[in-house]
């Protein structure tokens, strides 16, 4: 430091420095949403005809269902034909690296992301999806050689059409959720990740996630395979630019963790929050689940939300095999009018299966977070253990901290255990730090990193540095 | 180097200090004594910036400026320390963490470069030794978990580390056994230096057995009853506080005066 | 799902009910018979009733209740607190009984006595405060209650006014037929600086099927002090929806003592509105349940203005094939600061046939506040029970005793002596078998 009061200083006048557009010809749908469009994605994507087959039936559950409205979220109704529901740059999907458009590497590099192999961070694979489609995949080769599969999913369909046949909506199925629907009939890119028995996955993996065109919904489709024993971690990251018009993110993640693997998911969120007034940003409602389906299997979520105008995301863990252990490490801050009801659901069936789930909730200017949990022990689940807890910070007169736990139990060896705090920031926390010199937007940083130390140390190191600034960015303005 | 000139402070409307004067100069080490009450620690408070307090007449210059005027940070940055009765516990942030911060935030108030990562950790490391403290100490959160002696060394730990030119010791012999007070003690005469002032504020004399304060002032009922020289703290010892609750009832225009 | 109950409400014309023909009260009425039939019984699908589901209740066909069968002295002695002194007022099937009753004049402008009563002798007094806090009926069971605002008691404590005995309201099921419905509907209103201690009752003599469903409105007027205590002994058939809606002025303090001992299904509902600066509210529980018993806790505390606080323990033991269910939910309210809330709720999971839910809810919408929450599930600490079998105690009475000393942390907060035994005494049989019993204590 003062890192923390330069950056500070420096960003102050900052605007969300990831809301520029990228000038590039695209191919993109009129807006509207009908059977055709579900057939039109699943031919520009060259599918099998199983999936097809599959992306109908959820269209057509998604047409009975009603958007749920049960979340502590307020938001206007979402209509659902003005948007667009496929966009991607013109031309072939580039062979590899060199062929893809410069502006396109330009604006990932703008982003942070060079996707040159040689630029890139070391030790981290990136998978850039650009608005519908993915549009670079850096290090595969080093990763064929481990035997791993990491690729957009529109390639895992066409080159291992029956792995992702076997695992897709095995564990959120397709009319899981209204939005898991949607996403289910319309999905249109992503990431795929294959880990087979007994690899220790050499690298991080990445995907980096961009909205770019106007009106267009982002509905990415995510799907981890852990085969027995082995090991990945997964890291994505989202950014969109600005726009007054809000825009709709409805994501699909499944996890399947076989015995003894584990998979680290971690996330950085960071979608356009709209303006002070509330004008724009996105709107996050993604469904994300893992199923530790062997024993001794672990999964690890890890998500830090700053960004987006409406978040609503419960990433949970279904303990099947015995012993597994599932993790839930969240810092979700809502800043100005951002709103957000996240949490996860730890569903234990297996024996002595374990949970932990620790989540920091930060409120500022006129911002809702709410933290909704499930804890569910099913009847044989013997000796299942779970401990949660849920601190919420306030800043400011106008915000809301709300803690919704579920906790529900059917076997007399398990326990739960849920503890849960509301304050704002001590006067005499603030008092020490600036008797110590600090500025008072100095110490509130310091101390809202400190709230949130227990969450930040599980992500990889490149991005815990990342994650803290990002959550001094979005504090900005919230103090005084 | 502080100049307080007839202070008058309020706390929720009621008078806590009525009406101090108290001149400490260069180099010099003036122990504040008084009995529980008596305003001793709002005083060490109103010095540090701490809000809340209503400073209703009078005024304080530090170094010619008007101190009252600047809020706590400048303050601090401008050399002012208070090393605190009730040390404040700040979860998830490290030691060194702060110290780094605090350091970085004067350089910068000064127009310096932030100090560099092996400078600093040579310095925190040279200063933690003078505390008697361990160094894996530096990484624990913000007297999360110390025990009383440590939340007290750690304030002398930083006082060290961030040099200040006007330290004031808000009672921090309370809550010591002997040893540790010898520590804290030792610590801070090895911090006496001419361009440095101290200002100790307690409540026994024995921390003065160790600190030997140039002038010895007591404070009772928000004002300065009584000063003098290092001897007057003996003198406090043997008769107690009692004599001045006699003589604030025997002369009660001395509450007014 | 509603088609009995609304069958139910026609009913209401054949009955004779308190102020029939009182415009305001006819108002309430037909307000809440139109709010019925909007609302229908809850279902699962309601959040607020997401864990019970009270079709069972729903496919009945309730009668109402008719005038009390004469009951003597000697009949409510079985169901006597021992050696707990009170005023009485009893009702039998719910209707008010004044030879059973023995809280008629107190002196001091105090009153006690039938709801019907008061709104035709002192209709001022009542009008201001009937249907208060139930005028937005959560759910239809509420709406029902209000749709026919059936007798219950009237309590009116003058400003400065204490009363040192308590008042034990005893709601006596008697009737002969199954499936009778009885909706008590009571107003308590403790003036300014008052002192009252209220014990509320729903108790038995039979083992029969039938549904109580009962509002109690409760307004704690500014430094009013209320001990609110409630003990559910309704028979293990019986069903029973009760809502306790308490409103408190500023510097009132309420403790209220919920003890679920009976019935089959059973839903106490506490609304709390702390709605002057320095109001605080105690809300204590306990549950012990067995056999197919399902009993939810629904609370909600408001903090609707600066400097209140509240503080919230409930206690659950469930056996056999019991299930229970806490919900509690406070809300600071915008600006309400200072606002200081804490709530727990503990739960012992003792069969693998039970099942306990709890949400435990935080809504806050000021920013200088303190509020936590806990809640935990789990069994007896295999340590401690170790410890006992060290020294010599068998493992079934080490249980026992261990259980007992878990549920007795809330009943422990009872502050009538007698009635602290009585409650102790009602849930260790329910625990243990007698012989036990007497090891133990």
């Amino acid at each position: 430091m003062s890192a923390v009061g330069q950056d500070i200083e420096k960003l102050v006048k900052r605007e969300y420095k990831e809301g520029f557009y990228t000038e590039i010809d695209s191919d993109t749908f009129p807006p509207g949403l009908d059977e055709n469009v579900v057939r039109a994605i699943s031919r520009k994507k060259e599918e099998p005809e199983f999936m097809l087959e599959w992306r109908l039936k959820a269209f057509r559950r998604w047409q009975r269902m009603e958007e749920p409205r049960w979340a502590h979220l307020r938001f206007p109704k979402i209509d659902y034909q003005s948007i667009s529901y496929f966009s991607a740059p013109k031309g072939e999907r580039p062979k590899s690296l060199d062929e893809v458009d410069p502006k396109l590497l330009e604006t990932y590099e703008k982003l942070g992301i060079p996707l040159e192999e040689q630029k890139a961070l070391a030790g981290v694979a990136v998978d850039a999806v650009f608005d519908s489609v993915s549009v670079a995949t850096t290090f595969r080769e080093k990763l064929a050689d481990a035997g791993v599969i990491f690729c957009p999913i529109s390639e895992a369909l066409q080159e291992y059409p029956e792995l992702v046949r076997e695992y897709i909506g095995g564990v959120v199925p397709a009319a899981d959720n209204y939005f898991a629907a949607l996403n289910s009939a319309v999905f249109s890119d992503g990431s795929f990740v294959y880990i087979p028995k007994g690899v220790r996955c050499p690298m991080e993996l990445s995907t980096y996630f961009r909205i770019n065109e106007m009106n267009t919904g982002q509905f990415e489709r995510t799907l981890i395979v852990a085969e027995e024993g082995s090991y990945v971690s997964y890291l994505e990251g989202c950014t969109a630019p600005m726009r007054d018009e809000n825009q709709l993110h409805a994501a699909v993640v499944e996890l399947v963790a076989k015995e003894n693997a584990q998979i680290k998911y971690s996330t950085v969120q960071n979608w356009y929050p709209g303006d002070e007034q509330g004008r724009g940003g996105v709107y996050n409602l993604v469904t994300k689940r893992g199923a530790c389906r062997g024993a001794n299997s672990k999964i690890s979520w890890t998500q830090i939300e700053t960004g987006s105008a409406i978040t609503q995301k419960y990433p949970s863990v279904v303990l099947e095999g015995d012993n597994s252990i599932g993790e839930f490490y969240s810092v979700a801050l809502t800043n100005n009018m951002q709103q957000a009801d996240t949490g996860t659901k730890m569903i234990h069936v297996g024996k002595n299966t374990r949970s932990t789930i620790i989540s920091k909730g930060i409120s500022a200017s006129r911002g809702q977070n709410t933290y909704r949990g499930l804890v569910k022990i099913v009847k044989g689940a013997d000796n299942a253990r779970n401990y949660s807890r849920c601190d919420s910070l306030l800043i400011g007169n106008h915000c809301g901290a709300h803690t919704f736990p579920y906790l529900e139990s059917k076997n007399p060896s398990a326990r739960i255990e849920h503890e849960a705090t509301t304050s704002k920031i001590s006067e005499d926390q603030l008092f020490y730090c600036m008797q110590r010199g600090l500025n008072e937007e100095d110490a509130v940083s310091l101390i809202v990193n400190g709230f949130c130390k227990e969450v930040f140390r599980e992500l990889p190191m490149e991005f815990a540095v990342e994650a803290r600034k990002l959550l001094e960015i979005s504090l900005e303005g919230a103090v005084g | 180097m502080l100049s307080i000139d007839n202070l008058h402070v309020r706390i929720d409307g009621k008078a806590i200090l009525k009406g101090i004067d108290l001149d400490v100069g260069s180099g010099e080490v003036h122990a504040i004594m008084g009995p529980n009450g008596s305003g001793k620690s709002t005083l060490a408070n109103v010095l540090a910036g701490r809000e809340n307090f209503d400073v209703t007449q009078g005024e304080v210059k530090y170094l010619g400026e008007d101190l009252l005027a600047l809020p706590s940070d400048e303050r601090a940055c401008k050399g002012v320390f208070l090393a605190f009765q009730y040390p404040v516990e700040i979860p998830g942030v490290s030691n060194v963490y702060l110290l780094k911060a605090a350091v970085n935030a004067r350089r910068k108030y000064h127009g310096e470069k932030a100090i560099a990562a092996g400078e600093f950790l040579k310095l925190v490391k040279e200063k933690v030794k003078m505390v008697d403290m361990k160094e894996e100490f530096l990484q624990r959160a913000v007297n999360e978990g110390f025990s009383g002696g440590e939340k007290k060394r750690n304030e002398i730990f930083q006082m060290a580390v961030l040099e200040p030119t006007l330290a004031i010791l808000d009672e921090t012999d309370s809550g010591l056994d002997i040893d540790a007070m010898k520590i804290v003690a030792d610590g801070v005469n090895a911090l006496r230096r001419e361009d440095r002032s101290m200002i100790v504020v307690t409540h026994y004399q024995r921390l003065l057995d160790y600190i030997v304060p140039d002038r010895v002032h007591v404070l009772a009922d928000g004002r300065i009853v009584k000063f003098g020289d290092k001897n007057l703290a003996l003198e406090l010892e043997k008769e107690g506080y009692g004599w001045i609750r006699d003589r604030l009832e025997r002369e009660p225009g001395a509450a007014t005066r | 799902m509603s088609e009995r109950f609304e069958q139910l409400l026609a009913e209401r014309s054949r009955l004779d009910l308190p102020g029939a023909g009182v415009d305001w009260v006819e108002t309430i009425r037909n307000e809440n018979a139109r709010r019925f039939e909007e609302l229908g019984l809850p279902t699962p699908r309601d959040e607020d009733w997401k864990y019970t589901n009270i079709e069972p209740i729903a496919r009945k066909s309730f009668t109402p209740a008719d005038t009390g069968e004469s009951l003597t002295g000697r009949d409510l002695r079985a169901i006597a607190i021992p050696g707990l002194d009170v005023h009485r007022a009893i009702l039998i099937d719910g209707h008010y009984s004044p030879t059973l009753s023995n809280a008629g004049e107190l002196g001091d402008g105090v009153r006690i006595c039938s709801l019907a009563e008061a709104i035709d002798e002192q209709p001022d007094l009542v009008q201001p405060w009937l249907g208060r806090l139930a005028a937005e009926p959560e759910h239809g069971f509420r709406a029902l209650n209000s749709a026919f605002l059936q007798d219950g008691i009237f309590i009116w404590v003058p400003d400065g006014c204490r009363i040192d005995t308590p008042i034990e309201l005893c709601c006596v099921q008697h009737g002969e037929p199954e499936e009778t419905v009885s909706q008590p509907r009571h107003l308590v209103v403790a003036g300014e600086g008052s002192r009252l201690t209220l014990i509320e009752r729903y108790v038995s003599l039979h083992d029969k099927r039938y549904l109580t469903n009962a509002i109690t409105e409760v307004f704690a007027r500014r430094n009013a002090r209320v001990d609110h205590y409630k003990l559910q002994q309704e028979s293990t058939k019986g069903y029973h929806i009760g809502s306790w809606l308490i409103e408190q002025h500023a510097g009132s303090h309420v403790m209220t003592h919920n003890a679920a001992l009976g019935g089959a299904t059973a839903r106490t509902d506490i609304r709390v509105r702390l709605d002057g600066a320095h109001a605080h509210c105690d809300l204590n529980g306990v549950y012990v349940l067995n056999g197919r018993q399902h009993v939810d806790t629904h609370t909600k505390v408001d903090h609707c203005v600066a400097d209140t606080s509240s503080d919230e323990f409930y206690k659950g033991v469930l056996n056999d094939r019991s299930r229970a269910v806490f919900h509690g939910r406070v809300v600071v309210h915008p600006d309400a600061q200072r606002s200081d809330a804490r709530q727990r709720n503990k739960n012992l999971l003792l069969s693998p046939d039970a099942e306990v839910d709890s949400k435990p809810q935080l809504e806050i919408h000021a920013d200088d506040v303190a509020c936590t929450h806990g809640a935990s599930v789990g069994q007896l600490d295999d340590d401690a029970l170790f410890y006992l079998r060290t020294r010599g105690v068998d493992e079934e009475t080490a249980r026992g005793l261990l259980t007992f000393a878990f549920a007795n942390d809330v009943i422990e907060k009872f502050e009538l002596p007698r009635l602290r035994h009585y409650v102790e005494h009602e849930l260790t049989s329910k625990m243990f078998s007698i012989d036990d019993l007497e090891e133990i204590i």
